[in-house]
């Protein structure tokens, strides 16, 4: 299988402290990969580095063949990758539907249209609703966005990075803050769509983690030790030393 | 060239570099710390102003008054702070810069009401109102000296607050993390209002300074505020060491522009549209500065490290 | 917002009073009020423009004078060499010339200080809108020729086919037209695909740049446009006041303007032009009590800031920032 992101020797230290270092990751198209580690390993900067809301110091990032890695973030967006926020980052002032049909009229051409009312155009509605009905809000549509709880600003999320229509989903922690039964749910979700985009996820939630991932790649101190399927990673030495053997 | 006019508009532009740097250390320490903009801050400068106009009438002699004025215009900071400025740290820029734009419709018609629409010269002592001869053939005014060495010792002074003293030590801290030093037991309260009594003090100093060459005005303030912003935008905003050099910076290119930009146009056009255009463009200068420093950084020459 | 909502009927209800009021005074003979409505309309299409950028983008201009600057002396310079010889190119009365220079020096003016300052955010956007706009200020301040701090006298109106802008009639129904012109110019494009990346930039920058969407350039052209409205505001504003001077620029001007949308009530389509309205009367009721109406005034305006969330419109129907 072709690899649809590939990350060379990544680096990214802040005043002195590596938080990426050296990192190596192909994230193959289709699969669901999962990057696990320890608080403070450096996940989140990695996606960030991904997205492009950050630049890395050296290494190269490649997506679909093309080097990304200059590339600033809204181009990214365009050219297919998305991410989730772990801590929720959405248009609070705007209706939930609001949200995500900009996710939709974000790859339905430019948005330099001055005339035609936004919500009155169909495609763009209906196509917001049916993701929102999709991942379970479909009652809420209408809502402003800053009423609904954290559990379902967690599946908004998921829902704007599915609207946008990206073949990359990044999803920074999309359990994060979840109750038991949310979480669950959550799970089932994203067991639905894989296989339809390639995922990288990030996510404490070992459980969710092993249920889901195709494969698994542990990042500990900015350096990804291992990588393997579930039970390989359950398997490996190095892994149950530095990561699993302190749960 | 003229180098006895070169080295007179060096030192005027020292001195009015020396002056913005009075208004904007005090803009940039209170937004650095206390994350509020101060359009009013304009305002404590002509405060000053006038209360030292009317201290020098009062006790006979401007040094008596500048001594007097200077805790006075910090005690008026420090009744801003208590009253108005306190319930708007909790607002967004927006409402800081509304109020305090209301706040200086009131100050101004408040000194309006209190010394007239006139303005009050200042009289100097006989041994500051005389001239030095500091070159052969080149004389300067004595006050201007004072003013640059008064500008200077301040600025060495605020360097060594800032960096070298408790209080000093808790700005920083404060500016970087509010709720850290709270936590620490530290009155937060009394070293905002004690930050703004101070940023006061200095832009009153630098009215003081200034009202026995230009006068004691209303409305003074008004235009030094916005070249003071233009300063710690170039600087960066908060840091004490960008207000400095950003000050100094654009007190020499102000006023050397103003006197020389003529003769240097005149080295390409012909004369004519070198006097219609040289004004024109030695006024926009510093604000052509600004843009071409921030076309190359956005945060200035010196973004502070924290926010 | 979309449909007949309360906030729609407010709306109509008091563009319908602003229309009719000023013309009744002035057919009874009260020429004085004429002049007010028409000065306070010109103000509204400028606060109009600026709310564009500063309720529905988030993006606090301190510099919107600026632009009422340049459309007055757009139409005051091409004026002056028509009576005073030179620059036989520009020298001319034609109101469609003027206005168009007016309108497009301004999108110019906004386009290059606005691709400069958006790179910025936060207190150094509001610093440096104000920066660029006193520039402007210093730079007409300085030109000898029109006046500088004197300021130009305008010594005949714009000549534009239809109108009349000598009889204050006229004028007023202008201004007045391009007003609603300019209020549902920016509730069309507020509503549009433009608009909707506009106002989620305002609320999530982020969260728009990752979704694809470069913020910076929507922001730059919604900057332009606003500026552009306002030249034109300026252009009305020259011929209302048949006398245009630097002091028009000054920063102090923009602080007025950005007030009349706060007061108002950002991000409403009637917000800015109630705000005016209420600044102008009041400012002028003050003023013919005491020469130091400054004085309530400014604590006016603190109190507002202080207590009236959302501005007049939050308290006229309930909807606020």
């Amino acid at each position: 299988m072709a690899a649809l992101l590939e990350v060379r020797n990544l680096c990214k230290s802040f005043g002195g402290v590596a938080a990426t270092d050296g990192v190596d990751l192909d994230v193959l198209t289709g699969e669901l990969h999962a990057i696990i580690g320890p608080n403070g390993a450096g996940k989140t900067t990695l996606i960030t580095q991904l997205s492009g809301a950050q630049k890395p110091d050296s290494g190269r990032i490649r997506f679909k063949g093309h080097g990304i890695t200059r590339m600033p973030a809204y181009t990214r967006a365009k050219a297919g990758i998305t991410r989730s926020f772990q801590i929720t980052s959405l248009v609070l002032d705007m209706s939930v539907l609001d949200n995500v049909a900009l996710a939709v009229q974000a790859h339905d051409g430019h948005s330099f249209r001055f005339l035609k009312p936004a919500r009155k155009i169909a495609h763009i509605r209906d196509t917001a609703r049916d993701w929102l009905q999709q991942v379970g809000l479909g009652d809420r549509v209408d809502a402003p966005t800053s009423e609904l709880s954290h559990g379902e600003h967690r599946l908004m999320e998921i829902a704007i990075a599915l609207a946008s229509g990206a073949e990359l989903m990044l999803l920074d922690e999309p359990m994060a803050g979840l109750g038991p039964d949310e979480s669950a749910r959550m799970v089932t979700f994203l067991k639905g769509i894989k296989g339809t985009k390639t995922i990288l996820l990030i996510e404490h939630d070992m459980d969710a983690v092993f249920a889901l991932a195709d494969r698994i790649s542990v990042l500990v101190y900015g350096k990804i030790i291992a990588t393997g399927t579930p039970d390989e990673i359950r398997a490996n030495a190095d892994v149950r030393h530095a990561y699993l053997g302190e749960e | 060239m003229d180098y006895g006019l070169l080295f007179i508009q060096t030192l005027n532009g020292l001195q009015l570099g020396l002056l913005l740097f009075l208004v904007a250390s005090g803009l940039t320490l209170v937004f650095g710390i206390l994350d509020f903009v101060n359009l009013a801050h304009g305002s404590l400068y002509m405060l000053g102003a006038f209360i030292c106009a009317s201290l020098t009438y009062l006790t006979g002699n401007f040094l008596i008054a500048v001594v007097l004025a200077l805790p006075a215009t910090g005690a008026l900071g420090y009744l801003l702070e208590r009253f108005l400025v306190r319930s708007l740290y909790t607002r967004d820029h927006l409402d800081h810069v509304l109020a305090t734009f209301g706040l200086i419709l009131v100050l101004d018609t408040l000194t309006h009401l209190i010394w007239g629409p006139a303005g009050i010269a200042i009289p100097l002592p006989d041994w500051l109102d005389g001239q030095v001869e500091v070159l052969s053939g080149v004389v300067v005014p004595t006050f201007r000296l004072l003013i640059i060495a008064v500008g200077l010792a301040t600025a060495a002074g605020l360097f060594w607050l800032v960096n070298y003293t408790r209080l000093g030590m808790l700005i920083r801290a404060g500016a970087s993390n509010r709720t850290m030093v709270a936590a620490l037991g530290i009155d937060i309260q009394t070293l905002f209002a004690l930050v703004f009594a101070l940023g006061a003090m200095l832009a009153g100093l630098a009215g003081m300074l200034v009202a026995p060459i230009t006068e004691a005005s209303i409305g003074m303030g008004n235009n030094i505020i916005i070249t003071a912003f233009v300063v710690i935008i170039v600087g960066g905003i908060g840091s004490m060491k960008g207000a400095f050099v950003g000050a100094l910076l654009i007190g020499l290119i102000d006023t050397l522009g103003r006197s020389f930009i003529d003769d240097l146009f005149k080295l390409f056009v012909e004369s004519n549209t070198a006097e219609t255009a040289g004004p024109a463009v030695s006024g926009m200068l510093i604000y052509i500065l600004m843009a071409a420093i921030l076309a190359v950084r956005p945060q200035g020459l010196f973004p502070p490290k924290v926010r | 917002m979309i449909g007949f909502g309360k906030s729609s009927w407010v709306t109509l209800a008091i563009m319908a009073i602003l229309l009719v009021l000023p013309m009744v005074f002035y057919w009874n003979g009260n020429t004085f009020y004429l002049s007010l409505a028409t000065r306070l309309t010109i103000l509204a299409i400028a606060a109009v423009s600026l709310n564009l950028v500063l309720g529905y983008g988030g993006l606090i201009s301190f510099g919107h004078a600026a632009y009422i600057g340049f459309g007055a002396y757009a139409v005051g310079i091409p004026t002056y060499h028509v009576f005073y010889g030179g620059a036989e190119g520009i020298a001319t009365t034609n109101g469609l010339f003027q206005f168009g220079v007016a309108v497009g020096i301004s999108a110019l003016f906004a386009l290059i200080t606005g691709a400069i300052s958006l790179r910025t955010k936060g207190v150094y956007f509001i610093m440096i809108t104000m920066a660029f706009a006193q520039m402007a200020y210093y730079m007409f301040l300085s030109i000898e020729e029109y006046g500088g701090d004197d300021g130009l006298v305008i010594e005949v109106r714009s000549k534009l086919p239809l109108v009349d802008l000598d009889n204050p009639m006229e004028l007023f129904v202008l201004s007045y037209v391009s007003l609603v012109v300019a209020m549902l110019m920016v509730r069309t494009i507020i509503h549009s695909r433009f608009g909707m990346v506009l106002q989620g930039a305002k609320g999530n920058n982020e969260r728009m740049v990752t979704l694809g969407y470069n913020s910076y350039l929507y922001r730059l052209v919604a900057f332009t446009i606003s500026g552009a409205m306002c030249g034109f505001a300026g252009a009305l504003m020259g011929n209302f006041s048949s006398f245009i001077s630097p002091e028009m620029m000054a920063w102090s001007r923009s602080g007025e303007l950005m007030f009349m949308v706060i007061l108002g009530g950002t991000a409403t389509t009637l917000g800015p032009v109630l705000g005016s309205a209420v600044f102008i009367v009041v400012e002028e009721f003050m003023s013919s009590y005491t020469v130091y109406w400054h004085l309530p005034f400014g604590l006016m305006l603190i109190g507002i800031v202080l207590f009236v969330r959302g501005g007049l419109m939050g308290l006229l129907v309930g909807k606020g920032r």
